[in-house]
């Protein structure tokens, strides 16, 4: 077992962990933090995209002991004062979503891609959502949201 | 995934120790390999050894005609890097067409060399680019590090601490990846070097090879017409459910010719 002391969504969190647990089980099972979603289990989806130290990351292929002393976002984190984030908005006013399952996942992975380029062309926003995968196919709303 | 201890050393040396005291124990760079790995239950480690903490791999230094990339640096840090952009442009767009950008974020240079997966892109550069594989004991030629699939010239608890790229004349990365998972069914490097021009293919065999007959036909003149009578021979590449070895020797052909095109000018 290990402990681990992370910042979630500004605040300091910590637990008892096996060194073999992922940080999305940390988040969801420890910190009841249920919004980041388990898609695929195996890094394909992005439906477990959180940001870690300011970079998004698939919190299904990152151990909780990885990111002991960082700093974590979830989608829980991102409105502010009862205001949504500006990507979550977007979504909102775009309807960018269908069943919702990878909303989560595709608003990190969009709030992170957004930091490095705040002003991408079209193509820039498909190759930034290639890590996030919609079942429902809902991706002309969501291209329209970024 | 089978439980394991996790530690995270402060310094090459205590890291170099641990491996050398725990035979089963492996390195973790970024994980984007190896944590699938270990969730597929494929790996049975008595320990991780996190990487993160090490100032030694960290870095990217460009110095006269040698680009040097520290070994923990990430995808998406070669990608945006001002040297490499300047020096290697084709190193950076090749980072930045490594799987997605959350793999980009964490995956890093050393752990894709070191792991050699045969579908992987940065050994095509290392390889086209004559780089040197600096590691904890040694320094390794690229040209005897790759040993096929996943095998390198690494003894066991070796690490590699940083990679030394010579800056070509030119060069240009050309890949076909797969739609889903991003890594190359063929991906094709070519460098205009010092020493000439070298060939680096990934993706279509069961390694990253060089292709010398390509090489050769490139020494009388760098232009998508020297090699477009080429045709890469299919026995010894990789078939599977992607596609069959005449394909992957089809985009051989295509994908080197793109490349010279890219570098010759048209």
């Amino acid at each position: 077992m290990a402990r681990v002391e992370v910042i979630v969504n500004g605040t300091k969190k910590s637990g008892e962990v096996e060194d073999r647990t992922l940080l999305v089980n940390f988040l969801r099972d420890s910190l009841g933090l249920t919004g980041t979603h388990v898609g695929c289990d195996t890094s394909q989806c992005g439906c477990c995209t959180v940001h870690m130290n300011g970079r998004a990351v698939k919190s299904c292929t990152v151990l909780a002991v990885q990111a002991n002393g960082a700093d974590v976002v979830t989608i829980e984190g991102m409105a502010k004062n009862g205001e949504l984030h500006p990507v979550q908005r977007a979504f909102t006013e775009c309807h960018g979503l269908q069943c919702g399952f990878c909303t989560p996942g595709m608003v990190m992975a969009v709030a992170g891609f957004l930091k490095d380029n705040p002003n991408p062309s079209e193509e820039e926003i498909h190759k930034g959502l290639e890590g996030n995968l919609c079942r429902c196919t809902g991706y002309i709303n969501i291209v329209k949201a970024v | 995934m089978y439980a394991f201890e996790y530690v995270k050393p402060r310094s090459l040396k205590e890291v170099s120790a641990f491996l050398k005291a725990n035979p089963e124990a492996r390195p973790l760079a970024g994980g984007m390999t190896l944590i699938p790995t270990l969730k597929a239950r494929l790996a049975q480690p008595t320990h991780l050894v996190d990487l993160a903490a090490l100032e030694e791999l960290r870095g990217i230094e460009l110095q006269g005609s040698t680009l040097t990339i520290g070994a923990g640096t990430r995808h998406n840090d070669v990608m945006r890097s001002e040297h490499v952009r300047q020096a290697i442009p084709a190193l950076a767009e090749l980072a930045g067409r490594i799987g997605d950008p959350a793999v980009r974020n964490l995956g890093t240079l050393g752990g894709s060399v070191a792991n050699n997966d045969p579908a992987a892109d940065y050994p095509a550069a290392v390889l086209a680019l004559g780089a040197k594989i600096v590691t904890d004991r040694r320094e390794i030629a690229a040209d005897d590090y790759f040993q096929g699939m996943f095998a390198t010239a690494l003894d066991a608890g070796e690490l590699i601490v940083r990679i030394a790229f010579p800056v070509p004349k030119r060069a240009a990365y050309e890949k076909f990846a797969h739609p889903a998972s991003g890594y190359a069914m063929t991906g094709v490097f070519v460098a205009e070097t010092a020493n000439g021009v070298r060939v680096a293919v990934t993706g279509a065999g069961p390694g990253v090879f060089r292709w010398k007959e390509a090489e050769a036909a490139l020494a009388k003149k760098v232009a998508a017409d020297s090699v477009s009578g080429l045709r890469m021979a299919a026995d010894d590449l990789n078939e599977d459910i992607h596609g069959s070895r005449e394909y992957r020797a089809n985009l051989v052909n295509v994908l080197t010719k793109r490349a010279v095109a890219r570098i010759a000018g048209r």
